[in-house]
């Protein structure tokens, strides 16, 4: 497999094999269900929705999707059966669970029974995209470890940044942040999802994220030093956008 | 004092009082009856007197010594009484000790009385020997005292014996609602067939299921309430995010939405802060293992270095000893990282946090205000320093949920201008 592919299947612009990504939205509440969608086709992903337990298995009866996002409180049954049959379909590894209910009760039954992922509403569009491709990765590209972009490239298994095939050395944060920010090409990060990403997800954070300013002026310098085809831009300082020059 | 000592106190008292009374009306009855009887010797000693005086023995009339016989004549002129008159007094009687003849003042009954002989009238004294009042008294006093023994002795044995019996399921009871915590649902409950002790229980536990009926209501409506808002506040984030992408803003609009984005995001923190809670005190969190407090303290340190630095706060990480506990790892997490975060954000610029592990002791100080902080309130939910607005107020509150479920002791001190935070680590 070309270097490029994992980029030319899950970035829109690289158009090649994104119309195969399809993915299911199991969500009852309307406006959320909107967001998401919206969010999820900027990605270029063909999304479906449904907005109740048996509306989700006519669809998965009739299709097998490359990623489902399952609400586990839905109208008609639980997420949860619905997952279980989805096990027995063999489908269950590409499921992230989307719930309002952050209890590991839910958490441990739902991974148990397959699923690869288990995210707490509320939720950052970033992270959302993040986890997404993270299960396409693991799923439909198997053995694919690097994500391109210019010139740059980053081993997210051996954890390394190459700027025209040169190590650029990063440290853990930094290299997180980079990272995130590639699996959000052209989206808008906040500082907050950042933060959280990458500081953990903490519960009395009392102060502001202008920490961040300084670990994101470190990473532009390194890039530009580098020579590096890729930038990250502030966005109405609420956040940043990483982009191709 | 024990129920049981105060039963017998009163007991004692009681009894003394009632016991003392009893002794005297006794005393004076049997004294009564002794006299009554003692004058019925007398009168008929007296008769027996006249009628032998009138029938012959006209010599008796110069009996005048009374230690004698007991009884003396005496002629009389003048008033005649024909009453009999009765006293208790002493008078000198014989008594033979040893072959001699001695006079003895001894106590008796003595009955006066006149009567006519050939027109003359004469005096009649008779005497018989009383008891001593005074051995009497001391007999009786010494009955009664052992007799009080006695009483007492019982009484305690039956105290200690059957009150102690009877009283049992009560103490058992009142043991069991000592140690009764709410949220727990195991209510106190003691076999018992005395009915006081039934109803205590029926109506201790109405209250006890109130109590927790109510203690559950609230946490399942914070609870409830946090997790419906869960839903509408990732729309409204999830929205404000797309709007922003769109791009095209103003500068002035995107600060609008940027403090938008700001508030919603300590809402929800509001929001985890208190899910994370509701689920620590409902023990949702069960999936305890050995944890290494050092490890959790240098990985957090290392998670918070760019924010210290950028607070330009120096934190130490002093390993004096090594903590392993069981517990929940994401519990260990937050409550390690709640104290350093609250060290490095109530600090001073160029201030220091000094994290230290020694024995099963972790302490955190940091510089900050130069005053010591309430350490009644700073515990407490929603308790905040007028200057820091951003915190949810609830940082400190999980700290001490997380001890309270792990019986972890937890103290706030200020010495030297630092402000310290002490966990002990008691493992059971």
């Amino acid at each position: 497999m070309p270097r490029s592919s994992f980029f030319s299947q899950v970035f829109p612009d690289s158009n090649a094999y994104i119309c195969c990504m399809k993915i299911l939205l199991v969500e009852d509440q309307k406006e959320l269900q909107n967001t998401v969608v919206a969010s999820l086709e900027k990605e270029g992903f063909v999304i479906e929705t449904a907005d109740d337990y048996y509306g989700a298995i006519d669809k998965i009866g009739v299709y097998k999707y490359d990623c489902i996002l399952l609400d586990i409180m839905l109208p008609g049954g639980s997420g949860l059966d619905l997952l279980n049959q989805l096990k027995e379909q063999g489908q269950s590894n590409n499921v992230i669970i989307i719930s309002a209910k952050d209890s590991l009760d839910d958490k441990l039954k739902g991974l148990d029974l397959g699923a690869d992922d288990y995210l707490t509403k509320p939720f950052h569009i970033a992270e959302l995209n993040a986890r997404v491709k993270a299960v396409l990765r693991r799923n439909k590209f198997k053995g694919k470890t690097t994500i391109e972009l210019g010139n740059t490239v980053l081993d997210f298994e051996e954890r390394l940044f190459f700027v025209k095939d040169e190590n650029i050395p990063l440290n853990r944060k930094e290299f997180d942040i980079l990272n995130y920010f590639l699996l959000n090409k052209n989206r808008l990060v906040t500082k907050t999802a950042l933060a959280e990403h990458v500081w953990g997800d903490d519960i009395d954070q009392a102060d502001n994220f202008d920490f961040i300013y300084s670990q994101i002026k470190n990473i532009r310098k390194k890039l530009q030093t580098a020579g590096a085809e890729i930038e990250i831009e502030a966005v109405y300082g609420i956040g940043y956008k990483l982009t191709e020059k | 004092m024990k129920l049981i000592n105060r039963t017998i106190l009163y007991l004692s008292g009681f009894l003394l009082l009632a016991i003392s009374i009893w002794s005297v009306v006794f005393y004076l009855s049997i004294i009564d009856e002794i006299k009554d009887s003692i004058d019925d010797g007398l009168e008929d000693k007296k008769e027996r007197i006249i009628y032998e005086v009138r029938h012959g023995g006209s010599d008796m009339l110069s009996v005048k010594d009374l230690s004698k016989r007991f009884f003396s004549i005496e002629k009389i002129e003048g008033e005649y009484n024909s009453k009999n008159r009765y006293l208790d007094t002493l008078v000198p009687l014989e008594d033979i000790e040893d072959e001699k003849i001695e006079h003895e003042l001894e106590a008796v009954r003595m009955l006066v009385s006149h009567f006519k002989y050939k027109e003359q009238g004469y005096k009649l004294v008779v005497v018989n020997l009383m008891v001593e009042e005074d051995d009497l008294m001391e007999a009786a006093f010494w009955d009664i005292f052992w007799l009080y023994l006695i009483l007492m002795a019982c009484i305690i044995i039956i105290d200690n014996l059957v009150l102690r019996k009877l009283w049992k399921p009560f103490y058992s009871f009142l043991e069991q609602l000592k140690k009764f915590k709410l949220g727990h649902s195991v209510f106190p409950k003691t076999k018992t067939k005395t009915r006081e002790f039934q109803d205590l229980q029926k109506a201790m536990n109405i209250l006890l299921r109130h109590s927790t009926e109510a203690y559950e209501q609230q946490k399942q409506f914070i609870g409830n309430a946090s997790h419906e808002m869960q839903t509408p506040l990732a729309v409204t984030i999830n929205k404000l995010e797309l709007l922003i992408e769109e791009g095209d803003l103003k500068p002035p609009q995107a600060e609008h939405i940027a403090a938008v984005m700001d508030v919603i995001g300590q809402l929800v923190k509001l929001n985890k802060s208190l899910l994370l809670l509701t689920k620590i005190e409902n023990k949702q969190f069960l999936d305890n293992q050995q944890v290494s407090v050092n490890e959790i303290l240098r990985e957090c340190k290392d998670n918070l270095q760019e924010i210290a630095a950028y607070k330009q706060v120096d934190i130490t990480l002093d390993n004096q000893d090594e903590i392993s506990v069981q517990m929940d790892i994401s519990l260990t997490r937050i409550l390690i990282s709640n104290l350093i975060r609250n060290a490095i954000f109530y600090n001073i610029t160029d201030g220091k946090v000094e994290v230290k592990v020694e024995k099963n002791v972790l302490r955190i100080c940091n510089t900050g205000v130069d005053t010591a902080l309430d350490a009644e309130k700073i515990f407490d939910r929603f308790y905040k320093l007028g200057q820091s607005q951003k915190g949810t107020g609830l940082g400190l509150s999980i700290v001490q949920a997380i001890c309270k479920l792990y019986n972890f002791s937890l103290s706030y001190s200020f010495k030297n201008k630092l402000h310290c935070f002490e966990l002990e680590f008691n493992q059971n």
